[in-house]
């Protein structure tokens, strides 16, 4: 067993664990956080991505115990209070989920690619960029949409407090 | 995954020493490979040495156009260095290829070398890039370190710490990639450097990464997309499977390498 | 039309905990004393099982239990079943051999499942699953359906001979026959469509949990259609009487079919939670859903189409075999069947169809409806053979079909199907705008300086959704009807609860349905909750599959509606003292119309429930339930157009353009129904282009078992896709409304695989178009 503590969505969190937990198991029963998901065996599907110390990490495919001291942030902690974060809410208005199981994976992911390119993005980029995500429900259409969406209004607003 | 027992390292000697204390240990690098098969009971270390927080290993440094990169950056790290991609932008282009966005965040240089899958994109960067592979005990030149599918030249207890070259004049990759795993199912990356022409091929052959010697004499007396179109790549060597047929595999390496040229311009 | 109402595209009130990761799925349950289920699964793809010790996996460390199919039959759980009864052409009924949830005497496709253990965490489950000692003495297997028919193959279930589940057939064969015999053209063509695995991304997950004290159990599942789990789980399994089986599917991830049958875990989980004393949740792993969700399609057909002198189509024959794997699922039967063979006169006049369909065993994972169900294959087969004929005929496709569409509603056609109404020209020739088919060649020239092979495809899909009438589904051998039921419940202040026997997986219900209250209640959608999913709040329904919950589930709301207006009406007129025909329902108020006399909705509601002043003999409150049952089916039609280019050196095709244009009927909410379309296409661009279940014939190992090998559409592969709709009402429900769930992937894969041909120049190409098949076509002229 291993005291895996983690700093979650700002919040330091401990746990015990057996060294061969996943981080996403310890996400999802050590600390009661499901909203990240499972949805393959061999890191392809990318329902589980989270942040680690700033960057996307599929959660599936790292030890709790490797990301012991980190700061983590899942799609429980994106949003500020009640209000949506600009990709979640780009997804709502342009209809980018249906079932909402990929739905965590893919904002976690979309937020990265934003801070990535810096406003600099265009739909064959993003298509390139959601590699690691699948979706079966959208067919992605929407997805794209809204991520370009997120990336206008975020980059947009930088530029105008600029 | 079978129970295992995780100990992290903060120095290349400390790691060496838990894993001489272990069972059966493994280093573990970014993980993205190791865990992933762990996950499918496909392998069972007693113990886990974890290299990521070594940071002696990490970083990229470019003097003129010798290269060192540390065998623990990640793929991100690698594909967006703008030191690197001004003296070896094939080497930036391959990175930013290899998995998906959250895989590179996490993947290591270090990691796919030494497991050598033959399906992965460094090795063929390796050999064709000419790098020394510098371990905690020796270097070793990359024509001396692959040894066959997931073999290397590496003793259990050796730990890649880094990775040298000299940039060559001319370099580019290209990828076939396996349209449901994404990994290189035909790979071939082209490096030519005065009269020195490397091209070496990943995913294709069935005994993992190699050098194509026909393509290489072809491309070293005459520079292009056209010299490599008439060379035989044999069938025989090429894995087979449900994605390609060797048949197929040896067409996408000829392929692969026209296009590579090409890119290297 | 109010800003919510019928046709507003409004965004979903669902989103936000999707979004925030509040969405609550089966695998997030926890409950206490709660204990994790793995299984143990046959590595053979047929074997008798000798003995089964699991004597050292019960001494593994964290294991409660582990527990086997015998024990299971002593305790009475009955084998799984085929919901719908066929009979073959002899008039004898199928045959069908026993799926028992957990095997004990023989296995008969890779992952049938034998042992359950229960354990403290689902790692030392399937450490303690490794540990079960299994001995198999293996038989020889056939993973292939034709294989499967001839003489001297393994024989699968003893009740089949030849592994022949039925041998059906439809239609006039001696018409057929004799167009034929005077065809001026006959194309004749084989048709394979490729086995699909669904791949929801939410994996199929089971909570059951046994109640000691009350002898009552409550089962979380994955499921579309939560109350035919509880009747059928309680009804044919045994597991225990309704009153005591309480079944919840809260927020599930994608169907897609796959959820609609009730699988061994389910059962099993129940079963071993009352045997533990602890609940005892399952969740399965991406692979586990490979070996064991339902597949879709795998259809070998034989056609031959005939065509007159003036290139009109005369007859058609189809000879086709479905490989239904190890066990009849839950509706396989009705797949290729009533569901594909009714449907194979497609958008054309043919006066003369005979199809026949044999049903097969192998010892493969068993097939069942997979989006479409039945009716992508019936589309894939037509369309394709069509335009194989215009190619023949030298004809346009776009002409050929246009001379050949039905123009006349209601048609009959030879195979049970009358259609009620359509027009399939408006569609064709707004997708052939949209494509910009007259540029086309341009384009191509333009493509081929560049070294690329680009085509043009188009495929005119016909389906039937909104499947029912009861009456007529049962006399084709349906063991239930498919009605569904609604409840609406309008609460003291006015606000409204709506319980509804479908289903919600990603459809965007809780939207939708608030809509069509506001549209007639005159109410905002944040004052209506839609209820859904759990039988011990929703008396009945038939859940959510076949494109039925529009055009079934949401009249049975209208039904509801109906009542609760007329009720409202009455009370108003009473209270207003006004006729009951002058009253109005609109902007959250209740008037008289043409006067200032009003009540608010919400005074109106209080009234109701007070019950201080009501009509002579009206009951207190507000609250009305029905049940509906369609007369007919319902027919979404449309046109699909998709133009690719081909890598000729790799065989790589790039889907540049894609158009979609779709007669649903009418629309509630265009936002939502484009998502459906979307996501549709995708899926059927997958089947054409990427996805395959492949099993090895030689060891009958699964290998298309993971990611690694199963090729799933990416963001990277697709383009954006342009969608529009054309508009003939469905005049057989309230609504008007067709059925779009399906329809995506029903009309893609042939419009793709019409295009790659054309691109390539060689017709002889099957699902799926890998770069590896088109580089071998290419090279092949």
């Amino acid at each position: 067993m291993t005291k895996v503590t983690l700093t979650v969505n700002g919040r330091k969190m401990s746990g015990e664990c057996a060294d061969r937990t996943l981080l996403s198991t310890f996400i999802r029963e050590n600390l009661g956080l499901t909203g990240t998901h499972v949805g393959c065996d061999t890191t392809q599907c990318g329902v589980c991505v989270v942040h680690m110390d700033g960057k996307s990490v599929k959660s599936c495919t790292i030890l709790a115990a490797q990301a012991n001291g980190s700061e983590i942030t899942t799609i429980e902690g994106l949003s500020k209070g009640d209000e949506l974060h600009p990709v979640q809410a780009a997804f709502k208005e342009h209809h980018g989920l249906q079932c909402g199981f990929c739905t965590p994976g893919m904002v976690m992911a979309a937020t990265d690619i934003i801070r990535r390119h810096g406003g600099n993005l265009d739909e064959k980029t993003v298509r390139a960029e959601l590699e690691g995500n699948l979706c079966r429900c959208t067919g992605y259409h929407n997805i794209v949409k809204a991520v370009l969406a997120a990336n206008a209004e975020m980059y947009g607003a930088k530029q105008a407090a600029e | 995954m079978y129970e295992t027992t995780y100990h992290r390292a903060s120095s290349v000697d400390e790691a060496v020493s838990l894993l001489g204390k272990a069972e059966d240990g493994k280093f573990l690098a970014g993980g993205m490979t190791l865990i992933a098969t762990m996950k499918q009971r496909l392998a069972a270390p007693s113990d886990l040495v974890d290299l990521r927080h070594i940071d002696a290993m990490k970083g990229i440094s470019v003097n003129g156009r010798s290269v060192r990169i540390g065998a623990g950056t990640c793929h991100y790290d690698v594909a967006s260095s703008a030191e690197l991609r001004a003296v070896c932008p094939a080497l930036c282009d391959l990175a930013s290829h290899i998995g998906d966005p959250h895989v590179r965040h996490m993947g290591t240089i270090g990691g796919s070398v030494a497991n050598n899958d033959p399906a992965a994109d460094y090795p063929s960067a390796v050999l064709a890039l000419n790098m020394t592979v510098i371990t905690n005990k020796r270097e070793i030149a990359a024509d001396d370190f692959f040894k066959g599918l997931f073999e290397t030249a590496l003793e259990e207890d050796e730990i890649i710490t880094a990775f040298s070259f000299e940039a060559p004049e001319k370099a580019a990759y290209a990828k076939f990639a396996n349209p449901a795993s994404r990994y290189a199912m035909a790979g071939v990356f082209v490096a030519k450097n005065g009269g020195d022409v490397r091209v070496a091929v990943t995913g294709a052959g069935s005994d993992g990464v190699f050098r194509h010697a026909g393509m290489e004499q072809a491309l070293a007396s005459h520079w292009s997309a056209d010299a490599v179109a008439g060379i035989h790549v044999d069938a025989e060597d090429m894995l087979s499977d449900l994605h390609g047929t060797s048949e197929y595999r040896a067409h996408l390496v000829k392929v692969m390498a026209k296009r590579a040229v090409a890119a290297a311009g | 039309m109010g800003v919510e109402g019928i046709g507003a595209r409004v965004t979903r009130k669902e989103d936000k905990r999707f979004l925030t990761g509040k969405g609550r799925y089966v695998d997030d349950m926890v409950v206490p004393g709660m204990k994790f289920a793995a299984f143990v699964r046959s590595p053979h793809a047929h074997a008798k099982i000798k003995s089964i010790d699991l004597s050292a996996a019960k001494d593994m460390p964290g294991v409660i239990d582990v527990l086997e199919g015998k024990a299971m039959q002593e305790d009475g759980i009955g084998n799984l079943i085929c919901g719908w009864m066929i009979h073959s052409k002899d008039g004898s009924p199928m045959n069908m051999g026993a799926w028992r949830p957990l095997a004990y005497d023989t296995v008969r496709y890779v992952g049938d499942a034998v042992a359950i253990v229960v354990a403290d965490s689902q790692a030392e489950a399937r450490d303690a699953a490794e540990a079960v000692v299994v001995d198999y003495e293996p038989l020889p297997h056939v993973t292939e359906a034709l294989t499967a028919l001839q003489d001297g193959q393994p024989q699968i279930h003893p009740e089949a001979k030849n592994n022949l589940i039925y041998d059906w057939e439809i239609g006039d064969q001696a018409a057929t026959e004799a167009a034929l015999a005077t065809a001026a053209h006959i194309t004749e063509i084989e048709i394979t469509n490729n086995r699909l695995s669904p791949n929801p991304m939410e994996p199929r997950a089971a909570l059951g949990i046994y109640d000691t004290a009350e002898d009552h159990y409550t089962c979380y599942t994955t499921s579309q259609n939560p109350h035919a789990a509880r009747l059928v789980m309680s009804a044919f399994y045994n597991v225990a009487p309704e009153n005591k089986l309480r079944v919840i599917a809260p927020d599930v991830g994608g169907g897609f079919g796959s959820k609609i049958y009730i699988y061994p875990e389910e059962i099993t989980c129940l079963w071993a939670s009352r045997k533990t004393g602890v609940p005892v949740k399952w969740n399965s792993d991406r692979t586990e859903a490979f070996l064991t969700d339902a597949h879709g399609r795998d259809h070998v057909s034989q056609v031959k189409m005939a065509f007159d002198a003036n290139n009109r189509i005369t007859a058609l024959k189809v000879e086709t075999t479905a490989n239904f794997g190890a066990y009849m699922s839950l509706f396989s039967s009705a797949v290729p069947t009533y569901l594909y063979a009714t449907l194979l006169s497609g958008q054309y006049n043919i006066p003369a169809i005979h199809a026949e369909v044999k049903a097969v065993y192998t010892n493969t994972v068993p097939v069942d409806a997979y989006r479409g169900a039945g009716r992508p294959e019936a589309t894939y087969l037509l369309e394709r053979t069509v335009e194989t004929a215009a190619r023949e005929l030298g004809m346009s496709p776009a002409e050929l079909r246009r001379i050949n569409f039905i123009r006349e509603f209601p048609h009959q056609t030879p195979v049970i199907m009358n259609y009620d109404t359509g027009d399939y020209e408006a569609s064709l020739n707004a997708a052939m705008e949209a494509a910009d088919w007259n540029g086309f060649e341009a384009r191509r020239a333009e493509a081929a300086s560049r070294g690329k092979k680009r085509g043009i495809g188009m495929s005119c899909y016909i389906e039937a959704c909104g499947i029912a009438p009861s009456a007529a589904v049962g006399s084709l051998g349906a063991g239930v009807g498919l009605w569904e039921s609604a409840e609406v419940r309008v609460n003291a202040v006015g606000t409204v609860e709506i319980l509804t026997g479908s289903h919600s997986h990603g459809q965007g219900h809780e939207t939708t349905f608030a809509q069509l209250v506001s549209e007639r209640l005159g109410m905002p959608i944040s004052n209506v909750n839609i209820v859904h999913g759990d039988t011990d709040k929703v008396q009945m329904g038939m859940g959510t599959y076949g494109s039925r919950s529009g055009a079934v589930g949401m009249s049975a709301i209208v039904k509801a509606l109906d009542k609760v207006e007329a009720k409202a009406k009455k009370l108003a007129a009473h209270l207003l003292e006004a006729d009951e025909s002058d009253i109005v329902i609109e902007d959250g108020q209740v008037k008289v119309a043409g006067t200032d006399k009003a009540l608010q909705w919400f005074e109106l509601t209080l009234a109701a429930y007070t019950a201080h002043n009501l009509p002579e003999g009206m009951e207190p409150g507000l609250k009305e339930g029905a049940f509906y049952d369609p007369s007919n089916f319902t027919f979404p039609a449309g046109c699909y157009i998709c133009e690719v280019e081909v890598d000729p050196e790799t065989g790589v095709t790039d889907i540049v353009q894609f158009v979609a244009a779709d007669d649903f009927g009418n629309i509630i909410n265009p936002m939502i129904v484009e998502g459906q379309v979307h996501g549709g296409i995708a899926q059927g661009i997958g089947q054409a282009m990427l996805e395959g279940v492949h099993y090895d014939p030689d060891t009958g190992q699964l290998i298309t078992a993971s990611y690694m090998d199963y090729a799933m559409p990416r963001a990277d592969v697709l383009p954006s896709f342009e969608v529009s709709h054309q508009n003939t009402p469905c005049p057989g429900n309230p609504l008007g409304l067709k059925g779009c769930g399906e329809a995506g992937a029903i009309g893609s894969p042939p419009a793709f695989m019409n295009a790659v041909t054309d691109a390539i120049g060689n017709n002889n190409l099957t699902m799926p178009a890998t770069p590896q098949k088109v580089w071998e076509a290419v090279n092949r002229i």
